[in-house]
């Protein structure tokens, strides 16, 4: 799960991490008073999506910019309407963009210099990794491939707390060796690793950390990340959640407990297992078709979740064939047909429908599949099932 | 010969006492694989479907029945607790099957797995491992399997059973089949299971079945170039999977241009192992290599 920038601030803010002064607003009704909380003056005006390169984004209607320094507060007030409730497109959302729902004020900064902060997992060693780099503002990958040298990484155990000597390491790297500078980068790492620890999150980033033309290190930017496992123990964070930023029929699959992410094809996949879905969607790559979604619905499918599944599917409106892949293991055959019918006779289905199962009670899953007067498609194996929904979606035209 | 489990292993199950716990202990041990134990704390001194004493801590079950593998399906809340209890109660091979355990109570389980190297712990979120006729441990669906000279790792449940199928209708058994589990952090990597194979002189040839995130199929595909003579077959899953989207496994998703499938394939190809290009032909592609 990931917030946004306004929210992430309130978080660093909670944990000692300096930032400036802001105000968030959803409405329109409350940009006056928003405004009134800063210093007079110039103002940073910044749309809240969740999605990197706003700067450079330009919105549906042909407005540039995602992120606006204004002379004043009036101007301010104008920009700040125009991107509330405009969709913005940047490198990162897609043709599609997203819904700007927030926009948050900023109090302006002189800046120095640029660097880059982050603690993330370090899958390899199995701990958190800080992340550091005199390469502020730009995107990290880019430097981590170009100029790998000025990158720090170091490992951190969470539990005992970053040592002094590796924050000297970080800071050097730097260039934080001035006394006051090193103070306050100390007390920041500090903050941020506590933060990323006591909340169990998954990325905790601060692209950019500028120093200040008067000396003061600030998080002008904040992306955080958290682990979805972890989300029952932290129902403070839960309530972040911004439901307009993920896919409907994502939210909709999640109450199922279906596994579901929606891709830019035309068939549609109902698999059990997270590597057989993804298996599932290459297949049918590799035989010319294009999947719509990946859909995992896990080991204990019920003809309850199997209805929901199909439904699901067919909400998009880009679908126009479903392949089932099922490998029934502990599960047998059966209860899955049962399911597929079930679904069915539930749903309407208008479109080719190809379903392979194997494994457990597979000869009566396929009984059951054929006596029921649908018009479902058997397939054996893998590669047969791939082959027969794409050419019979081929055929639709 | 097999790797990690074989008929003298001797199983506690912490956490069968809940429904899909027990459901599947059941299926383990009609397969005939020897469980000793059940631990679930608040329960110790009743008994477990009449088959199994139940302990209220892996320790009394290590002191009076012996155990040495404990197989979990304790909630995800819990399991990282579980796992440092059979670590701490000297138990050598630990297989959690459970899935949704938190990262950060992983990172622990890791620090711990590191002071106490004599213990080894295979998933979590894993199907199990298993040695043909001899001992199942976990989720698998023992009939697809046969004894045989075939090893499997894989990170994927149903992609493990799409793979030992197709070995045993071609008519080729395995020697162990292991799942490491779809996790981020976890207690087993591919590179450890190869190395077992390799080492384990009743394994003639390998299939290792990856998928995106990570780099533990590139450093897997290292030590194979290096070290491996027996033929290795693999696939990849995820080729299609777009950057940025975790596809189930907490472990599947390419972030940044790494983990992805093609640096994967090309690794694999560099170290000689056969590449599957579909998952319909997993077991094709070892054959083409192996007899």
């Amino acid at each position: 799960m990931n917030i946004h920038e306004y929210q992430a601030k309130e978080l660093f803010a909670q944990y000692g991490i300096p930032v400036l002064k802001g105000a968030a607003v959803q409405g329109v009704e409350q940009m006056n008073d928003a405004l009134a909380s800063l210093p007079d003056g110039v103002v940073v005006v910044k749309a809240q999506i969740h999605a990197g390169g706003r700067g450079k984004g330009t919105f549906k209607d042909g407005y540039q910019g995602g992120v606006k320094v204004c002379q004043s507060h009036s101007e301010a007030l104008e920009v700040a309407k125009k991107m509330l409730g405009n969709t913005l497109v940047t490198k990162q959302t897609g043709p599609a963009g997203k819904l700007v729902g927030t926009v948050y004020f900023n109090e302006p900064v002189k800046i120095a210099k640029e660097y880059y902060l982050a603690v993330t997992l370090d899958r390899a060693r199995g701990k958190p990794v800080i992340i550091a780099s005199t390469e502020g503002g730009v995107e990290i990958e880019k430097v981590a491939a170009e100029t790998p040298e000025k990158i720090v990484r170091i490992n951190v155990d969470p539990d005992g707390g970053v040592q002094a000597y590796e924050k000297r390491v970080m800071a050097y790297a730097l260039g934080f060796d001035g006394k006051e500078l090193f103070k306050q980068f100390s007390k920041l790492i500090d903050g941020l690793v506590k933060l990323y620890w006591e909340k169990d999150c998954s990325l905790v980033e601060v692209n950019p950390l500028v120093v200040s033309a008067d000396g003061q290190l600030i998080a002008l930017d904040a992306k955080m990340g958290f682990d979805d496992n972890a989300l029952f123990r932290h129902p403070e964070i839960e309530a972040l959640r911004d439901l307009s930023e993920e896919d409907p029929k994502e939210i909709e699959a999640g109450k199922f407990g279906l596994n579901y992410i929606a891709l830019d094809g035309n068939i549609a996949c109902l698999v059990n297992g997270a590597g057989l879905a993804m298996a599932t969607m290459d297949i049918i790559k590799h035989y010319g078709g294009n999947p719509a979604n990946f859909l995992d619905v896990g080991g204990g499918a019920t003809v309850e979740a199997v209805t929901n599944a199909f439904r699901i599917i067919l909400s998009d409106p880009k679908v126009k064939g479903i392949l089932v892949n099922i490998f029934g293991g502990i599960m047998s055959c059966k209860t899955i047909a049962d399911g597929v019918v079930g679904a069915a006779n539930n749903v309407h289905i208008n479109i080719p429908l190809v379903v392979r199962l194997e494994g457990n009670s597979v000869k009566e899953g396929k009984e059951t599949l054929a006596n029921s007067g649908l018009a479902i498609v058997s397939a054996d194996g893998m590669a047969d099932a791939a082959e027969k929904i794409v050419s019979l979606v081929a055929k639709q035209g | 010969m097999s790797i990690l489990v074989n008929k003298d292993t001797r199983v506690v199950g912490q956490g069968i006492t809940g429904k899909a716990g027990s459901k599947h202990a059941l299926n383990n041990i009609a397969y005939g694989t020897n469980y000793v134990a059940a631990v679930t704390p608040g329960k110790g001194g009743t008994s477990f479907e009449d088959k199994l004493p139940v302990f209220n801590t892996v320790r009394e079950a290590v002191l009076k029945e012996g155990a040495n593998t404990s197989v979990i399906f304790v909630p995800p809340p819990f399991a990282a607790d579980g796992i440092l209890e059979a670590i701490e109660a000297g138990i050598k091979l630990i297989v959690c099957i459970t899935e949704g355990i938190p990262v950060r109570d992983m990172i622990r389980v890791k620090a711990a797995l590191r002071d106490n190297p004599q213990a080894r712990l295979i998933g979590p979120n894993c199907p199990g491992v298993m040695t043909p006729g001899q001992c199942n441990v976990g989720i698998m669906p023992g009939y697809i399997a046969k004894p045989g000279k075939v090893g499997v790792v894989s990170r994927s449940g149903t992609l493990t059973y799409e793979a030992v199928y197709q070995l045993t209708q071609r008519g080729y058994g395995q020697s162990s089949c292991v799942g490491i589990g779809g996790d981020p952090v976890n207690g087993t990597s591919h590179l450890d299971v190869i190395r077992m194979f390799n080492e384990d002189p009743e394994t003639e040839a390998m299939i290792m079945i990856g998928e995106i995130g990570g780099n533990a199929e590139e450093q897997a595909a290292a030590y194979i170039k290096e070290h491996v003579k027996k033929p290795v077959a693999a696939f990849i899953a995820g080729v299609t999977a777009p950057p940025g989207r975790r596809m189930g496994h907490a472990g599947a998703i390419v972030s940044g241009g790494s983990g992805t499938a093609s640096a994967k394939i090309a690794a694999l190809k560099d170290a000689g192992i056969s590449v599957a290009e579909t998952p319909a032909q997993m077991a094709e592609a070892l054959l083409k290599i192996y007899k």
